[in-house]
């Protein structure tokens, strides 16, 4: 008979093993898709005929088609699909709320904002719309980190507090675009999202945040991991709890807000990914970050290849479709935290109380 | 050694901590006992630096704790806080997080850190629930991962709130033990404790709060003589000394 040490070293191996497959699949799957992603469209090139022109052959139409049109569009969605995941995994592990991303708690309506405010003064070179939306998204992030530390705010509330903050910086940019006639057709694109428009001088610059952001993140993996488990026990080991808070929110901000200056208001990406994504690597930054970004990037372009392809030669906005897709899924997560207890405020000190019971107060059942 | 001098400390407009003075030396488990609110836990965190102190100093080791940056107090003192987070980590990453303090940039664990962490599991004899998510440990088991991921930290004064909350009588005793192997070892032990029989059973002096004010400090002997636990619970503590020590229990 095995001893429970071998048994657990035989599951810790087994773990490990779909973990790698989790991995290595979805980077061979990304690459599939982000291969279709270039080969498929109104004119559709064969792989053969691809590695041409990727090697300088083929006729001139191809390849501004594929130079102009297919490789910004699919590093575009590669990179905004990459972005908002790791930066929904961020956010939801900094507040302690599975149901946080960029898109609920209003980080990309303050991007959002800032570009329409950006467009609307008459900047519209990419680094200005890229800065803009940082700075729309920071700001948006700071001041519901803040509300929630003051109020003392559950988790529901963080996440009440972001969609009140969502529908604020809606009606804002709603209001300026009524006010600016101009403005109008930008924001009907902008709002719903998509990568059909996407030039390199817009890109470009945003992909420089996006690296950096992710960079960021990348090597502070450790920190991140400490920081999860609370303030107390974070501060005790040695971390600067709430300097490091801040620069998760500004990393986060950084790589949503840079993904929204040429992507529009794309929803439900940083929601569902990072839980679709936990299931396999669990809450390890280590291993949740690189596989959010992975499986957002191939998310978003095979959404954006279908979104292309099913009414070709007409074209679906991508930001609808996921829309259509995320939907349901928020609502499927909705109804599985029913009955989960939920009044632990985001710093995970309960206000002094009796304890009942054999369970360790804080806030385990949100990452149970 | 911690010296606690004067310290005044409390939360918004309101002074919890009315200058508390108290020492705890190495080798010797001090435990700080008191009805609820008055002060035992806001008292740790202000000896941890997580509160701001109104007035005094806290001094560990001969240098003021305000002179230290969070990673130097950290490697002098490991914390065990009441309430915890249950992170979706394994118990064997939990334990080793126990290793930050000591990591310089990039920030990544190497097998020492892995050995010490190994050894302070063995210690807490939770070697094979390494791999187990926390989520899945029972609340006893969980506790002992803290305690371990504090044995870890390898720090020379260990300050714990509440420890043996979840732990069943026979983990509390193996836990009593466990700390006066640490003081035995020349460690500052630091406790909060409810359970005022085994805060008279291990503790070599105790210091009894109320209402953010030492009312007494002392050796086990000392407090029971003065009826200090009557005066704070409302109930009264007999002794029975047999061949193998004294034996405490409530009058009922």
């Amino acid at each position: 008979m095995k001893d429970k040490g071998m048994k657990n070293r035989e599951y810790a191996e087994k773990k490990e093993y779909g973990r790698k497959f989790f991995f290595w699949g979805g980077t061979a799957l990304c690459l599939a898709v982000a291969a279709f992603s270039l080969c498929l469209g109104n004119i559709h090139f064969s792989p053969a005929q691809l590695a041409g022109l990727l090697q300088g052959g083929g006729d001139r139409v191809s390849r501004s088609i594929l130079i102009y049109a297919r490789i910004p569009r699919t590093l575009a969605a590669l990179s905004a699909g990459a972005a908002l995941a790791v930066s929904g995994a961020v956010l939801q592990n900094v507040l302690a709320n599975r149901l946080a991303s960029p898109g609920i708690i209003g980080v990309n309506a303050g991007a959002g904002l800032g570009v329409t405010l950006c467009c609307g003064a008459g900047m519209l070179s990419g680094p200005a719309v890229s800065c803009a939306a940082f700075a729309g998204s920071l700001l948006t992030v700071l001041v519901i980190f803040l509300f929630s530390r003051r109020a003392r705010a559950s988790r529901t509330t963080v996440i009440l507090s972001g969609v009140a903050m969502n529908s604020i910086l809606n009606a804002v940019c709603e209001s300026i675009t009524v006010l600016d006639t101009d403005l109008a057709m930008l924001s009907i694109d902008f709002r719903v999202g998509g990568f059909s428009s996407v030039s390199y001088p817009r890109l470009l610059p945003a992909l420089g945040l996006i690296a950096l952001g992710m960079a960021g993140l990348f090597t502070l993996c450790n920190e991140l991991d400490v920081l999860t488990l609370g303030d107390e026990t974070a501060q005790g080991v040695g971390l600067a709890a709430g300097r490091y808070r801040m620069i998760f929110l500004a990393l986060s901000a950084l790589l949503a807000g840079a993904a929204v200056s040429f992507a529009g208001l794309l929803g439900f990406v940083g929601l569902i990914v990072p839980h679709f994504v936990r299931r396999f690597t669990g809450n390890e930054s280590r291993r949740l970050l690189p596989m959010c970004a992975i499986a957002g990037a191939g998310f978003v372009t095979f959404c954006d290849l279908v979104s292309r392809l099913v009414f070709a030669p007409h074209e679906l906005p991508v930001g609808i479709l996921m829309s259509v897709a995320g939907g349901p899924v928020f609502l499927f997560l909705l109804l599985r935290r029913r009955g989960v207890h939920d009044s632990v405020p985001i710093d995970g000190k309960r206000k002094r109380r009796k304890r009942s019971g054999g369970e360790v107060s804080g806030d385990g059942d949100e990452h149970g | 050694m911690v010296e606690i001098r004067n310290v005044r400390a409390g939360y918004g407009k309101s002074e919890i901590l009315h200058g508390i003075n108290l020492k705890a030396a190495p080798g010797e488990i001090t435990t700080l006992i008191g009805a609820n609110g008055s002060g035992k836990s806001t008292l740790l965190r202000a000896v941890l630096g997580f509160l701001p102190l109104w007035g005094g100093d806290v001094v560990l080791d001969g240098i003021s704790a305000k002179k230290m940056r969070r990673d130097e107090l950290s490697r002098r003192i490991a914390y065990l806080p009441q309430g915890k987070n249950v992170p979706d980590i394994t118990a064997g990453r939990m334990v080793l997080h126990g290793r930050f303090p000591y990591l310089h940039y990039p920030r990544r664990y190497g097998a020492e850190d892995m050995r010490i962490a190994g050894e302070a599991m063995d210690r807490m004899g939770i070697r094979e629930l390494a791999e187990r998510q926390m989520a899945q440990l029972s609340g006893g088991m969980r506790q002992k991962v803290y305690i371990a991921m504090a044995l870890a930290q390898q720090a020379d004064i260990i300050v714990m709130d509440e420890p043996t909350s979840y732990l069943d009588i026979g983990q509390q005793l193996k836990f009593a033990q466990m700390m006066r192997e640490l003081s035995e070892d020349g460690k500052t032990v630091l406790l909060v404790l409810h359970d005022i029989l085994l805060a008279l059973k291990i503790s070599h002096r105790i210091a009894a709060l109320e209402e953010g004010r030492i009312l007494q400090w002392g050796t086990p002997e000392e407090i029971l003589e003065a009826d200090t636990v009557s005066r704070l619970y409302g109930v009264t503590v007999k002794t029975h000394r047999t061949e193998a020590g004294t034996q405490y229990f409530y009058e009922i």
